[in-house]
């Protein structure tokens, strides 16, 4: 059913309108292709969480198509939920399930979604959370680990769902600046194996590390997807320049 | 001169606990559970965006928080048996029993007042936690039942508690129609032998002691629950 030619994720004209006078993503097309990193910029307000969140069906558009590995999200025949454990997603403030533990947490979708036994997901979450750096932590509460652990563990805990894919939505920007690093050697450990990622973030030194590409929104509009190379070299409009300026001065 | 005559609730204790208060507590236990499931599917009912769901909830919640309790406890035993009748299509009205007429009778009531603690506790789980059970793959169902159920009730376990210590003192209103708790007990004792007074106090003391030392356990709880939040 994969066809391995084509992008892992592929959008086409995608637009949004959160009321008939607010449109939130205006005629949006790219495409991630298989193990590629694509980071996603822009200013505050301009639809990167929300353009994120349509790759894996959180939120509903209203025109053009998004094809996650070739399954075409707006086929009423495409079971949604199946589709979305096989992408990951990382989210700005972790949501972790704080009334159950970091095993549980780890356990719970490799259970219940995959069918894996207990004994299974366990394996499979405790080899994660070593990889992570956080064994010792796998029988605490998400509210006794420091925000840098709760994301480590949620990547975790989306890796232990096999993805073919992974977003991540401004993953560092609710952490401590002494945290942010920790978590970004996880992504950029997880960008070097090869693993297809989408990731909002404002973090310009992961970009010029691991990127494959740029894209960079302003009023929910796509303004340049380019290679890294040549964002970084020569952002062509006057908004990414601003924006460019902005984040690199501090 | 009035003698206030303590032996008399020693010798009747046994009987106002074991037939009384065992009524009483498990009419509670059993009524508050059934209240909290029907409750939370009411009330996930009425935060369901299919508006004939949430509309049916509603109403019946409106309609039960409108009633008084006494009265749908005295309709609710007439009435069961004929409803019976004519849904099991029998000859004769069903004979259901006061206790359970009484217990479906609190069930229901009371789920509409829980339905309303479980929609302000499904609320207040952030919309990041649904977002990342959806992610994770998990269906509506499961979403709920392991995601957002559980905080909705951890969040409001002592509001729940609170609901479920009025309900143990309206058990009481079982009276009209003839059934034995607690306080029939006591009541029968006092009118057999003329000992208004003394069971009537004694009575009300154990009703207090009950509710108080639950009220104090629910705080405890609340300022334990405050620090894990
Ligand atoms: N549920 C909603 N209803 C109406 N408007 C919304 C809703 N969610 C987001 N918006 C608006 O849509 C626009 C884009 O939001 P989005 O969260 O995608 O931006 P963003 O680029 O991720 O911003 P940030 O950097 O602040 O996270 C914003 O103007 C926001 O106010
Ligand atoms: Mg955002």
């Amino acid at each position: 059913m994969s066809n391995s030619a084509a992008p892992m994720i592929e959008m086409a004209a995608v637009s949004k309108w959160y009321s008939p006078q607010f449109q939130v993503l205006k005629d949006c097309t790219t495409s991630v292709d298989r193990g590629e990193v694509v980071v996603v910029c822009g200013p505050s307000g301009s639809g990167k969480s929300t353009l994120i969140k349509c790759v894996n069906a959180l939120e509903p558009f209203q025109s053009g198509t998004i094809r996650v590995d070739g399954i075409n999200l707006s086929d009423p025949g495409t079971n949604l939920p199946k589709l979305r454990a096989r992408i990951g997603m990382v989210f700005q403030h972790f949501e972790l399930f704080p009334h159950l533990k970091i095993t549980e947490n780890l356990c719970l979708a490799q259970e219940k979604v995959l069918g894996r036994s207990r004994e299974e997901a366990m394996a499979k979450g405790r080899a994660l959370l070593d990889r992570v750096g956080l064994s010792e932590h796998a029988e605490k509460f998400p509210g006794q680990l420091s925000g840098g652990q709760q994301q480590r563990v949620a990547i975790a805990r989306a890796l232990a769902m096999d993805p073919i894919a992974m977003l991540f939505d401004e993953p560092t920007s609710a952490l401590d600046p002494e945290m942010i690093t920790e978590v970004l050697d996880v992504m950029v450990e997880l960008a070097r194996e090869g693993m297809t990622m989408m990731v909002v973030t404002h973090e310009m030194g992961f970009a010029r590390k691991v990127a494959h590409r740029v894209v960079f929104m302003d009023r929910g509009e796509i303004i340049e997807d380019r290679s890294k190379d040549e964002f970084f070299g020569s952002p062509r409009s006057d908004r990414a320049q601003l924006f460019l300026s902005k984040i690199l001065a501090h | 001169m009035f003698q206030f005559d303590f032996d008399i609730i020693l010798k009747t204790l046994p009987y106002l606990l074991k037939e009384g208060m065992a009524f009483t507590l498990t009419l509670t236990a059993l009524a508050a559970f059934g209240g909290l499931v029907l409750g939370t599917l009411l009330a996930l009912m009425r935060l369901s965006t299919l508006p004939g769901l949430a509309l049916a909830a509603t109403g019946y919640v409106n309609l039960m928080r409108s009633l008084p309790l006494v009265l749908v406890i005295f309709w609710f035993y007439f009435l069961v048996p004929y409803i019976g009748q004519a849904i099991l299509r029998t000859e004769r009205p069903v004979e259901v029993g006061a206790f359970a007429s009484a217990l479906i009778t609190f069930t229901l009531f009371e789920a509409a007042y829980f339905s309303e603690i479980m929609r302000a506790g499904i609320q207040s789980v952030p919309k990041g936690q649904l977002s990342a059970g959806y992610a994770l793959g998990l269906n509506y169902r499961q979403v709920m039942s392991y995601v957002v159920v559980p905080q909705a009730l951890r969040n409001m376990l002592p509001v729940i508690l609170t609901q479920t210590i009025v309900l143990f003192q309206d058990t009481s209103l079982v009276y009209v129609i003839s059934i034995t708790d607690f306080l029939g007990a006591a009541s029968k004792v006092a009118q057999r032998d003329g000992r208004l007074i003394e069971m009537y106090l004694f009575a009300a003391l154990v009703y207090f002691l009950i509710s108080f030392l639950a009220s104090l356990l629910v705080r405890r709880l609340q300022a334990r629950t405050a620090i894990i939040r």
